[in-house]
């Protein structure tokens, strides 16, 4: 097993027509199970044609209704972003996972509003993805840096999460799934959305857990762990060197009156049982010792 | 992005919100002839820079007079005015606003921001205008009123009064509150901004409530449908280096030490300077190259840092994905060459290619230190820094 995504999952790419998703659902097909994973496109204006053989659609209903898929990836650029999600949504996939980076924030909030009381999960926006190694890779991580394994892995970040990947990789230990979250201020799921997934699949052993400056997120879902997590989490948070104010590029990393600092968020894990690190490259480390 | 007080009080009125009368001047003639426009017999002149914490730092004073106006303008045009916002240098008073004087009967605080929590935008109200709010929060939290907004519905009649009598409008007073706080969700949501504060927001002698001052912030991922606010951007307010970053797709912020770093990714950056720092030095700057860097991105990259002069090493940390390390190697040695580099460069490269970019800087013969991992990374740019 493994969260999310496995390699059964039937995924649509939005904006498969663009030059990003073309590249990466290349990169997908090529990955494990991604030739019989990636079955639909979907681009209004060339429904009929194909990608690479993969039938394009006019609407993810009818792209869902054709092929059976439950799954969405958006590459569709930043001002219909958040219009791809909705017609996502509306369609009743179970999953959406939006890449596409730089979405006005009044954007998402409207759609998150939409979203209340429906099915579909969104990963999201601005993230890498979410990989299931040898199964199934949705999105822009590198797939050849991933081990099958018992790990979980979840992050705010792109290229952190493929450094805590590495590293466990690097020390034998194989990864169940690993999802980032992205670093948008308004979002779909959340550490502790991923923990609880983590924490009910029989696969994953223990769980490293990103975070970075910025929001509560990190300490909501430390809290959520104390009460109810029942395999070892450990965690690191980018951004002690931040200075306040800052916003820190496009993870959305600000800091707020003395909420939301490195420290604070480390002090919250610590509190509740989750081992910390302050070396990034030590990560890998400090989960083998937790197990 | 962020505008000054004036630009965001033209705001304001747009959409119905009470401010004093005031005319922007660029100099000293100007501002004497704002006075004389507006009329009355007390004006407040106040220095245009986009940090808050004008009035502390010396750049709000009230002159009585068309000549105290001149004294008061020349003193604060070209002043460098430093507040807790600035940092120690402060920042170059540029621009004036020149205002009618207000009867002030009672300062309140009024902000706006997303919440993460809530995915709404959060009105926050408090009786404590005037002073710094952010201590009000520490110390007594209980004296903002917070509204979460419904996005479909806005900020209704029935909330709107409630926060405005939570935090002392006269009942008298209630309905301009009203549209003062209904107006200002209006701005904030069709302009796309992601910050809003009007402290202090004032109920005069006879009742009215006006927007004293005027603080914006946009979100800038949003300004590509806003081109009359990217009009509003002030250059001059924002750092030089950031602004040549930004022409390159870089994003860039310069901070206090002496290690330049180049990232690929905003939380690896971060995890990088928080790397240096952990081994006992400091870094010089944020950079995140990116996803798509190329060989000029990188070049660029360079030259940003080598500009500032604190700079005594470079730290180079790429996790290759959808970016090969080959292309970054090619992009650092054509940088090291062009930039005739002359400090010491560690190079910490993972990934896609990164045998291929290992190569590539090692074929070089340029004088650049292998590093296997950030933390070796940061050990050895702290070493070959130590004593320069």
């Amino acid at each position: 097993m493994s969260i999310l995504i496995n390699r059964d999952s039937k995924v649509i790419t939005q904006g498969i027509t663009g030059k990003t998703g073309q590249f990466h659902t290349r990169m997908c097909r090529e990955y494990a199970n991604g030739r019989s994973g990636y079955v639909a496109g979907v681009n209004p204006k060339k429904a009929g044609e194909d990608f690479e053989g993969i039938p394009i659609y006019a609407t993810v209903r009818e792209a869902k209704e054709a092929t059976g898929a439950t799954v969405s990836v958006i590459y569709v650029p930043p001002p219909f972003a958040a219009a791809a999600i909705d017609e996502a949504v509306d369609a009743g996939l179970d999953l959406v996972v939006c890449i596409t980076e730089g979405i006005p924030v009044r954007d998402m909030i409207r759609t998150r509003y939409r979203m209340q009381g429906k099915r579909t999960l969104l990963l999201g926006p601005n993230c890498p993805g979410v990989i299931t190694p040898d199964e199934l890779k949705i999105g822009i991580m590198p797939g050849h840096i991933h081990r099958k394994g018992r790990i979980g892995v979840v992050s705010r970040s792109g290229t952190l999460t493929y450094e805590a990947v590495g590293q466990l990789t690097e020390i034998g230990l194989g990864q169940s799934s690993a999802v980032g979250t992205g670093g948008d201020p308004v979002n779909g799921l959340k550490h502790i959305d991923v923990l609880k997934l983590f924490n009910d699949d029989p696969e994953t052993d223990a769980v490293v857990m990103i975070g970075e400056i910025g929001g509560t997120d990190e300490e909501a879902a430390a809290l959520w762990v104390k009460e109810n997590m029942r395999k070892p989490v450990v965690g690191f948070i980018a951004g002690v060197t931040a200075p306040p104010g800052k916003r820190m590029g496009h993870a959305g990393a600000i800091i707020s009156g003395g909420k939301g600092t490195a420290q604070e968020k480390l002090e919250v894990m610590e509190a509740c049982g989750i081992k910390v690190t302050r070396n990034p490259a030590e990560m890998g480390k400090l989960l083998k010792s937790a197990l | 992005m962020k505008i000054h007080e004036y630009q965001g009080k033209e705001i304001f009125r747009r959409f119905g919100m009470t401010t004093p009368r005031g005319v922007p001047a660029f100099s000293v003639d100007e501002a004497v002839a704002a006075a004389q426009s507006l009329g009355g017999s007390v004006w407040v002149v106040k220095a245009q820079i986009h940090a808050g914490g004008r009035g502390k730092g010396g750049g709000v004073k009230v002159a009585r007079s068309h000549d105290e106006v001149r004294d008061l303008a020349g003193r604060i045009l070209g002043m460098q005015l430093v507040t807790h916002q600035t940092g120690p240098v402060g920042q170059k008073v540029r621009r004036l606003l020149i205002e009618e004087g207000a009867d002030i009967r009672k300062e309140l605080y009024v902000g706006m921001v997303v919440d993460r929590t809530t995915q709404r935008v959060c009105l926050m109200a408090s009786s404590e205008g005037g002073m710094d709010i952010e201590e009000v929060a520490a110390k007594t939290p209980e004296m903002i009123h917070r509204v979460f907004i419904d996005p479909m519905k806005g900020l209704t009649d029935a909330e709107a009064d409630d926060v405005a009598r939570r935090i002392g409008i006269p009942d008298a007073s209630v309905p301009e509150a009203r549209a003062m706080l209904q107006g200002l969700y209006r701005a904030f949501d069709e302009t796309d901004a992601s910050l809003a504060e009007i402290n202090p927001l004032i109920v005069s002698g006879d009742g009215h409530v006006i927007a004293l001052d005027a603080k914006l912030n946009f979100d800038s991922n949003a300004l590509f449908r806003h081109p009359e606010i990217v009009e509003m951007r002030d250059l001059d307010e924002e750092d030089p280096a950031e602004i040549e970053a930004s022409k390159f797709d870089l994003s860039y912020i310069s901070l206090d030490g002496n290690i330049g770093c180049l990232v690929n990714g905003a939380g690896l950056a971060m995890a990088t300077m928080d790397t240096i720092k952990l081994f006992g030095a400091s870094p010089a700057n944020f950079l995140d190259v990116g996803g798509g860097a190329t060989t000029e991105k990188v070049t660029e990259a360079f030259k940003i840092m080598l500009a500032n002069p604190k700079v005594k090493g470079i730290l180079v940390n790429i996790f290759g994905g959808i970016m090969r390390c080959d292309t970054i190697a090619n992009g650092i040695v054509a940088a090291a060459r062009e930039t005739h580099l002359s400090v010491p460069l560690v190079v910490r490269m993972k990934g896609t290619n990164d045998e291929l970019g290992r190569q590539i800087l090692e074929d070089s013969g340029l004088p650049i230190i292998a590093a296997d991992n950030m933390a070796d990374a940061a050990q050895k740019i702290v070493a070959a820094t130590k004593g320069i």
